[in-house]
């Protein structure tokens, strides 16, 4: 029966109509709002699991597949689908949304209903992101999902809210603008809107070259890499505490999710031509990134920076291809880069995410972000600081947390490229622990700091829940990474086959 | 048999996980009989297994638990490799565990005094630290079991997070989490090389199984890689290089041994179990694992033996100047985890096994005796202030001696037969430095007979120095403090007897592999007629002379002429002084790497970050659109004349350049 439903219409629709419904349904009664937000994530959640359980893992074709004509002038359909790449991509926004949810419980006060209709929109746009196989609708989710952000952030916000709102948007604008010129020019190049269809759109190399670097702007400035990442610190310390769980868990993905969908495949060429320009920013991102992650007064600039250098780790992954077959002469190991990459962005997804939102549970208490504000939290909330440890750990790769894998598999895949690069991707050992654990050892270990310190409370159930979860997906997803593995393998070997094919 | 193997860790596992999540419930009781029962379970188990294996002869396991997942061909296992090495290993570290958690129960059995009163960490920390250790069993275990690479990587650093845990056990003591930090990281660096080393292995080899790799090992001999352009350097000397930094950092080897001393921070029965028996000698476990790929690269041999020499004898050297006695016992283990290494260097894996399992149990010994003496001395770790404890405490007394006559090496005690092979068979080593890994670890017999002894007078012979209400209430230790001391005397004295199948043996046929050309350890086999005949052979040998010689240098100083120590420190204060500072090491350290990292984070982030990319291109960007509007702006003025005087300006422009250009 589930296969009869338009299961990946209903996951875009369904929070974005939910979301409308809570709008409708007002602040007069928050509980209400809160409830039927709830409601909405927690169903859109249980959509996502035929995703998993119906999806054929022996192909590579897309799936659950949707196609109805839209605009026939110029032959844009509604078209969606989705593929290894795709589905944990679109699991991971149902699943954080439900903890983004449940963390703005009883914290938002101002406009709940606005809140978690602003969240369930957005999760609907995102999810359209990754199932649209149509450029022109691709687009509009692309730009759409700013929206909700840009409120979110804008009004339940910080103090330094409006400059980071306009940075914010401006810096992603501004990089989607050139994405659209190069998805117009393959439309007249081949008279389709499809992605897939510019998969297999000949292309010469100056065009790829243009192509790849317009694309370039608008992903590298979502991942965001080096030296457009600036926005991201800002928004973070501006955005209320679900809002950074979004962004990083899920909108800094999208980012990595077009290198995979746009770039490689489209323009294999250039993609050779250029890698070393994809590994140098990476491995800047790791190395750079890292120190200044280092000297962060603030919880969440530091985790943000943080989440920078882990999101170098899948970019690096991704373009290593070339470098491999350069170097050892087979393609032996771009595989391991390609999964190693998507696993990092799944595995980042849970643990920047319960990052922030331990800080949240911080900030909700106490105000403030200083590091220094902070110190001997263990001694007043030892349930949070064990959590605050074991996400620290796991941020700092440690083997049976799934921070480790993508890491592993990423510097095993490097150094088969070239040993500096795994030299300097490795150093992430060192600087991911140094950063994670300095964190931890001011803010959550030592004597209890002062006053404000000494009557925190520890958390209770809701966050328990949220943050057990994620300590269990983070556990779960270390200990066995095959099943996540194995749901992508036929797609990035297909991908990887594709790239190989010169297109000159 | 699986299931035996499989129980092995696991049992502790469970025990760990009960006391970590369910121990408010299960009261302190509870927890240390969970988690007791857990560790027992897998000692006897790991007895069985010694049965089947050493005794009854069953071939050796090699199976994988579960596919822990499959990228690009490779297949990534959890899974068990069980041989006479890995049979040795678990039994000594499930029996030291088991040791040290009927310890605990007497050790940590006031813990609450530790905490500081309102702090909820401290609640139930006497579960929580039966849960560390029990989890700590289990990482170990996972690691000497391991069939491959990465199991290796994951039981290598679970051990860390647990060391890290323990240390910083303490957590209102911000010495305690200073050291937890500083150890973390500077196993990182280790871990770091270790890592590099793993992904050349599979790189080259496209396996991460042990048994794959050893195999296709002797074909890659000749392999070379250029790191440097233009520099072609042995493979297997890289491999091996990049593995044994792995092995420098979790075995504290100089220079990346700072974090060790450190680590004494952490209660006393993690140092016995985890900074002296366990967790420390993993890096020689691991290079003693790896024997088919060392054996392959001299270059790499020659590097382990020198800096195993460097280790043993001037770590050693810094234990003659400690007064704290927990920082005595941890220079010593220092030095010994050099000796370790000095016999891998000199392709001596079995004596290095051999000592690091007789020093597993006289080392844990002296820890806990140390720790015996501080529970009495109520936590005052200062040896100045103690003396004459003999008379208090007799148990503690004759254990700590037993302990120190095994680590000084006299003869008919475990640390003789194990130390002394090491000595002799670098003394037949023909690799590069083994002259000078000689010298180091024959000056290193005197040092640490001097050291363990100058430790022992002052703690119990001569006169009571401590306070008057301290002394009052002086009295031997409770009997799950003392047990475990007896029961870890007898092998530090009996394990020895069984040198022969472990050092001439066939003990590791088949499991350790050394090349012809460097295995001193056979040349000693052919003149070795029976354990009684080599420990008489002491009395012929410089190293027997060299213990006496420093146990009766100590006698001097510490109890016939206390003045003398004063009086040598003055005239050699520039040597007491760089021996008290550690070498400047950790000073070093702090300045250049910890200084060094934040002050090029400031300037990436305030230079790069701030100035450059926001300051210049972001906001700059930002300002020079405003400009070009402010300009822009003056030219809109809404004067009607002003427009038709631009277009017309414009359209003589126009008819100017076709006009004439064209």
């Amino acid at each position: 029966m589930l296969s009869e439903l338009p299961l990946l219409s209903l996951l875009i629709w369904v929070p974005i109509l939910g979301g409308i419904a809570v709008l409708a349904a007002g602040d007069r009664e928050p509980w209400g709002a809160r409830s039927l937000a709830l409601i909405t994530s927690l169903l859109t959640f249980l959509l996502s699991i035929p995703l998993f359980t119906g999806f054929d893992t022996g192909t590579a074709a897309m799936q659950f597949e949707e196609l109805t004509p839209w605009v026939a002038a110029f032959d844009i359909n509604y078209h969606l689908g989705v593929d290894g790449i795709s589905v944990p991509l679109i699991i991971l926004t149902t699943f954080t949304t439900v903890l983004v949810v449940l963390a703005g419980w009883e914290v938002i006060r101002k406009r709940v209903a606005q809140y978690m209709a602003a969240f369930l929109i957005m999760e609907g746009l995102m999810i359209g992101v990754f199932a649209a196989l149509d450029a022109v609708l691709f687009y509009v989710f692309w730009e759409g999902m700013l929206i909700p952000m840009f409120l979110i952030i804008g009004i339940w916000g910080g103090p330094r809210r409006v400059y980071a709102t306009i940075k914010f948007f401006l810096y992603t604008f501004f990089g989607s603008v050139f994405m659209l010129v190069a998805l117009i020019y393959m439309y007249i190049q081949s008279g389709s809107f499809g992605i897939l269809d510019f998969h297999l759109l000949p292309l010469g190399m100056t065009e790829q070259i243009l192509i790849f670097i317009a694309f370039l702007l608008a992903f590298a400035v979502k991942v965001p890499m080096w030296p457009v990442h600036t926005w991201l610190p800002d928004a973070h310390v501006e955005a209320p505490t679900g809002g950074s769980v979004i962004l990083a868990a899920i909108m800094l993905k999208i980012g990595g999710y077009g290198f995979l969908r746009f770039s490689l495949p489209i323009t294999p060429d250039a993609s050779q031509e250029l890698d070393w320009l994809i590994i140098s920013l990476s491995l800047i991102a790791v190395v750079y990134i890292g120190f200044v992650a280092i000297v962060q007064q603030d919880m969440k600039k530091l985790i943000a920076y943080s989440s920078i250098a882990h999101m170098g780790f899948a970019t690096l992954g991704f373009f290593l291809i070339f470098a491999i077959i350069e170097n050892t002469g087979t393609a032996q190991g771009a595989l391991l880069g390609l999964e190693g990459g998507m696993v990092q962005m799944i595995s980042h997804g849970f643990i920047s995410g319960a990052l922030f939102l331990c800080v949240g549970v911080l900030y909700d208490r106490m105000h403030s972000r200083e590091i220094s504000d902070y110190g001997g939290v263990v001694n007043t909330m030892p349930i949070f600081g064990a959590f605050m440890v074991l996400f620290a750990m796991a941020n700092s790769g440690l083997p049976g947390t799934s921070g480790f894998i993508g890491e592993f598999m990423v510097i095993l895949a490097s150094f088969k490229a070239n040993f500096w690069y795994a030299f300097l991707a490795a150093t992430t050992l060192m600087l991911g622990a140094a950063y994670s654990l300095w964190l931890v050892k001011r803010v959550v270990f030592g004597e209890v700091g002062n006053k404000q310190v000494a009557q925190l409370q520890d958390v209770n159930r809701r966050e328990f829940l949220i943050l057990g979860v994620l300590a269990a997906a983070v556990l779960l997803l270390g200990l066995w990474p095959a099943p996540l593995v194995d749901l992508m393998h036929a797609t990035l070997e297909n991908l990887l086959a594709h790239v190989l094919v010169s297109k000159l | 048999m699986e299931l035996v193997y499989l129980a092995i860790p696991l049992a502790p596992l469970i025990g760990a996980i009960l006391a970590g999540l369910f121990g408010g419930r299960l009261g302190r009781a509870g927890a240390h009989s969970v988690t007791i029962a857990g560790v027992g379970i897998a000692f006897l188990l790991s007895l069985f297994v010694f049965k089947h294996h050493v005794i009854d002869g069953a071939a050796v396991f090699n199976g994988s638990v579960y596919t822990w997942m499959v990228s690009d061909g490779i297949r990534f296992e959890i899974g068990f490799l069980v041989d006479n090495l890995t049979v040795l290993m678990i039994n000594v570290v499930t029996f030291v565990s088991l040791m040290v958690h009927i310890y605990t129960i007497g050790y940590m059995a006031d813990d609450a005094h530790n905490w500081p009163q309102e702090s909820l960490a401290g609640r139930n920390s006497y579960q929580r630290f039966f849960s560390y250790i029990a989890l700590f069993t289990f990482a170990m275990l996972m690691l000497v079991m391991s069939n491959n690479f990465l199991q290796l990587f994951f039981g290598w650093e679970a051990v860390g997070l647990v060391s890290y845990l323990l240390i910083g056990f303490w957590s209102t003591r911000p010495t305690a989490i200073f050291a937890n930090l500083k150890a973390f990281l500077v196993n990182r660096v280790g871990d770091f090389g270790f890592l590099l080393g793993i992904a050349a292995v599979l790189m080259y080899f496209n396996s991460l199984d042990y048994w794959d790799v050893f195999a296709a090992a002797p074909a890659m001999a000749d392999v070379s890689i250029e790191i440097f352009d233009g520099h072609a350097w042995s493979l297997m000397s890289v491999i091996c290089i990049l593995l044994f930094i792995g092995a420098m950092g979790k075995s504290a080897q100089v220079p990346l041994h700072v974090w060790l001393p450190d680590s004494m921070e952490g209660p006393t029965p993690i140092s016995a179990l985890i900074h002296a028996a366990t967790m420390v000698t993993a890096g020689i476990f691991m290079v003693a694992r790896m024997s088919p790929l060392f054996e392959l690269s001299e270059t790499a041999l020659s590097f382990v033996l020198v800096i195993g020499a460097i280790t043993a004898f001037f770590m050693g050297l810094l234990g003659l100047v400690q007064n704290d006695i927990k920082r005595v016992v941890a220079y010593s283990t220092l030095s010994q985890l050099g000796y370790m290494t000095v016999a891998l260097g000199a392709s001596a894996y079995a004596a290095s096994i051999f000592h690091l399992m007789t020093h597993a149990f006289f080392k844990a010994l002296l820890f806990l005796a140390a720790g015996s003496v501080i529970i009495a001395m109520h936590h005052d770790q200062d040896m100045r202030n103690m003396g004459g404890l003999r008379k208090y405490m007799p148990i503690t007394w004759i254990t700590s001696l037993i302990g120190s006559l095994a680590l000084i090496g006299t003869p008919f005690f475990s640390g003789y037969f194990s130390k002394d092979s090491i000595i002799e068979a670098v003394h037949l080593s023909q690799i590069p430095g083994s002259g000078f890994a000689y010298a180091a670890v024959l000056a290193g017999v005197f040092i640490t007979a001097l050291y363990s002894f100058r430790m022992y007078f002052l703690v119990f012979h001569g006169k009571p120095r401590m306070d008057e209400h301290t002394r009052e209430h002086l009295h031997e230790t409770p009997w799950v403090v003392t047990l475990p001391l007896v029961l870890l005397a007898i092998p530090s004295i009996f394990a020895g007897y069984w040198m022969e199948p472990i050092l001439f043996g066939e003990y590791f046929d088949g499991v350790i592999q050394v090349a012809p050309a460097h295995d001193g350890l056979a040349q000693l086999g052919g003149h070795f007629h029976g354990t009684v005949a080599f420990a008489l052979h002491a009395f012929v040998n410089p190293a027997f002379y060299l213990a006496v010689a420093g146990v009766l240098t100590a006698w001097y100083i510490y109890m016939v002429n206390p003045g003398l120590a004063d009086r040598a420190q003055r005239s050699f204060s520039g040597v007491h002084r760089l021996l008290v500072n550690k070498y400047y090491a950790d000073d070093f350290n702090q300045a250049v790497f910890a200084g060094g990292a934040r002050g090029i984070g400031y300037a990436l982030w305030n230079l790069g970050d701030r100035v450059i990319i926001d300051g210049l291109i972001v906001n700059g960007s930002a300002r020079v659109v405003s400009w070009v509007a402010a300009f822009t702006r003056h030219v809109q003025t809404g004067y009607l004349y002003h427009y038709a005087f631009a277009m017309i300006l414009g359209l003589l422009a126009l008819i100017s350049w076709t006009v004439f250009m064209r």
